[in-house]
């Protein structure tokens, strides 16, 4: 991306998917992200998986965001699984929260681009979310 | 020889803290400003200037007496140990069964029951993905299920925490429970654990499933109905755990948790109940960070603030209304991913600082909180440490023994002030129910939750393993809870075979009358959802019933 054009922004989609309701992870990342010039569409807990693909089709998502802190990462491969579907395989997918190191395997063969945990810092997730959103920009050819 | 009360001035008090001052000064250059998770500022050192001790009958008093900062009972922990209350949940019916008689024998002398995530959010375990049910609490969606919990358990001798949130089809599966195995309901003694529908709305989402003003009404009902049918039951634990966790500060969890509790005895004050009997069934739930000095002091303001309040706000006297019960929970927001083995030394300070701040009840978290629900193993470190606390480290000998401390007792002053200013701010804004449908509440815990995380990221608030000493120690995860997926199968197809085998018949014409006691003004829904349940129908189908006649919760969620 060139200085002087002044790129859109990027637009990225932070949310829980499955049982859980606890959202002060989403919340305060969703907060990172907004301050980093992303613009983000921010859902309450308990989307279903076609909600979350609805919504990145109808909101041009670039980049989605799932939080999970009780499990629900567990039917992450559905959601990637859902995207593919809808034609929307290039999004980036960042998993948030608690995953244990065992479970990351699945999530990371079914698409899932990185998967942050506890300590993961405001620095690295904003560079995490920008290199994802360049790189399907790229790919779509909607980056200059 | 007794010795002298203090009388300040003290000889040459002033010429000593004046000296102690420029020596201090010389020492340390120039002074960082410490401030505790409250925002109060914490001084080096406190002295009678600070707090002499003059006003002691006014402000302090003996145990079991008003203002009850120093206990509520007259013998506290050395009459009577605290409740050792672990959150159980996990599986199915029988893997919890196993789990609570395994902590029964480990020395736990309460139980409590935490049900599966999707038992929050409202549906049965046949209409969600298998591998998210018991993962994180016990599926149990029947009477049968409930049965089977507690298979064993003498139901009457054994009180019995449920998190349980509006309609609180839990307790009607255990009343279910009961009927069956012949024990009156009088004799049913526990507490509705999750019965704090604002605090849901607040901080716990996962929680909510009826509109605000559903919630409010199935709440009164509750109320109600145990007061006239189950005596023995608290029907109201007034939550600040969940506020404190989703980042309120210690103060503001505690002003918060106050003005629900002020909102709920309105509340009930207004259906006509007697004040007096309501209050006498409060109880509180509170989080215990490992800020050690700041909760002691907020137990003790919390005390002294709510005797108050129930003397002057709502004319009260009896001691068992004034008296303020609570259970706390170690914070599991302040246990760490990395290096999960030092959440034990977290855990065992969280819980000095609950002890001292004179809890009836505790639960203390597993090591590996988190992670996952707690292994077995975890559980039982977990009720050794409250055990060790209690037996070796001898904390119950003396009442209150931080009590006269210059910082203590400055501290509690200071923390008092900051409760009575939330109290102050919500009471302008209308009251709880009104600052909580407005989003004011969930605004100013949100900030707060991002100011303590920018403070960690910073490197300003130190978290061992995560910004310093982070480097070169054993960082093994240990292996997550996981249900054994066939048995979580075999849950579900009973669940399936037993909505085909009930009488259906009965089930649907109790769902009938619950829709038409919800649709009514003065009929009592949750007697209503007891009888369905006793007539068969299942957790999903009296929320699903209800959530149709009541509406469904806005959760007004911003990031």
């Amino acid at each position: 991306m060139s200085a002087e054009v002044a790129a859109p922004p990027a637009r990225v989609l932070v949310t829980k998917i499955g049982l859980d309701g606890h959202d002060r992870g989403s919340r305060i990342v969703a907060s990172y992200l907004r301050d980093a010039g992303m613009e983000v569409i921010y859902t309450p807990p308990w989307q279903s998986i076609d909600a979350v693909v609805n919504i990145a089709l109808q909101e041009d998502i670039e980049l989605i965001g799932v939080s999970t802190l009780a499990t629900d990462h567990l039917i992450v491969p559905q959601l990637m699984k859902t995207l593919g579907d809808a034609d929307l395989g290039d999004v980036g997918v960042i998993v948030g929260g608690i995953v244990p190191e065992t479970e990351h395997e699945p999530l990371l063969a079914a698409g899932v681009d990185r998967i942050f945990g506890p300590g993961a810092t405001r620095e690295e997730i904003v560079a995490c979310a920008l290199e994802l959103v360049t790189r399907i920009r790229t790919a779509r050819g909607t980056d200059s | 020889m007794k010795p002298d009360p203090v009388q300040l001035p003290l000889p040459g008090f002033d010429r000593e803290n004046a000296d102690w001052t420029e020596r201090y000064q010389a020492q340390i250059g120039e002074d960082r400003v410490l401030r505790n998770r409250s925002g109060i500022e914490v001084r080096p050192l406190y002295t009678p200037g600070d707090w002499s001790g003059h006003r002691y009958l006014e402000d302090l008093g003996f145990p079991g007496k008003p203002p009850y900062t120093r206990g509520i009972y007259p013998t506290m922990h050395r009459g009577r140990r605290w409740s050792q209350r672990q959150l159980i949940g996990l599986g199915t019916p029988a893997d919890y069964n196993a789990r609570v008689k395994s902590l029964l024998d480990a020395g736990g002398n309460a139980i409590s029951l935490i049900p599966c995530n999707s038992v929050f959010r409202g549906v049965d375990c046949d209409e969600v993905p298998t591998a998210l049910l018991g993962t994180c609490g016990t599926v149990v969606n029947t009477v049968t299920h409930m049965d089977g919990c507690f298979d064993g358990v003498a139901l009457a001798e054994t009180s019995t925490a449920l998190n349980d949130p509006s309609p609180f089809t839990l307790l009607a599966f255990l009343l279910g429970t009961a009927r069956r195995r012949g024990v009156p309901w009088s004799q049913i003694s526990g507490t509705s654990n999750q019965s704090d529908y604002l605090s849901h709305f607040v901080a716990n989402h996962m929680f909510y499933r009826l509109s605000l003003p559903g919630s409010r009404r199935v709440l009164l009902d509750h109320i109600e109905f145990c007061q006239q049918q189950v005596p023995r039951w608290n029907p109201l634990s007034v939550v600040g755990q969940h506020m404190q966790q989703a980042g309120a500060t210690p103060a503001e969890a505690m002003g918060l948790t106050i003005c629900s509790a002020i909102q709920y005895a309105d509340d009930c004050i207004a259906r006509g109940m007697s004040a007096d009997a309501v209050l006498r069934k409060f109880t509180f739930f509170f989080d215990i960070s490992i800020s050690f000095f700041e909760e002691v002091a907020k137990f003790r303001a919390g005390r002294r603030i709510w005797a108050r309040i129930v003397r002057d706000r709502f004319g009260i006297e009896d001691p068992r209304a004034m008296r303020f019960r609570f259970h706390a929970q170690t914070s599991g927001a302040d246990l760490t991913r990395q290096q999960p083995l030092n959440n034990i030394a977290r855990v065992t300070v969280q819980a000095l600082a609950g002890i001292f701040g004179g809890l009836q009840s505790m639960h203390t978290d597993g090591y590996d909180e988190a992670i996952t629900c707690p292994t077995e193993e975890s559980a039982r470190i977990a009720i050794a440490t409250q055990n060790i606390l209690r037996e070796e480290a001898n904390l119950c000998d003396v009442i209150d023994p931080l009590g006269g401390s210059y910082y203590i007792e400055t501290l509690t002053d200071q923390m008092e002030a900051e409760i009575e200013e939330m109290i102050a701010r919500i009471d302008s804004a209308g009251g709880m129910y009104e600052a909580v449908e407005t989003g004011f509440v969930q605004s100013m815990i949100g900030e707060s939750a991002l100011a303590f995380q920018e403070e960690v990221e910073s490197g300003q608030r130190k978290v061992v393993g995560v910004n310093c000493f982070a480097e070169g120690t054993d960082d093994s995860e240990p292996a997550p809870y996981r249900p054994d997926p066939e048995a979580i199968e075999q849950v579900v197809a009973g669940f399936v075979e037993y909505k085909k085998r009930r009488n259906s018949r009965a089930s649907q014409r109790a769902l009938d009358a619950l829709a038409r006691s919800a649709a009514s003004k003065d009929e009592n829904v949750f007697a209503a959802v007891v009888e369905a349940a006793e007539a068969g129908a299942t957790h999903g189908e009296i929320v699903v019933c209800l959530r149709n006649e009541l509406g469904f919760g806005n959760p007004l969620i911003t990031p």
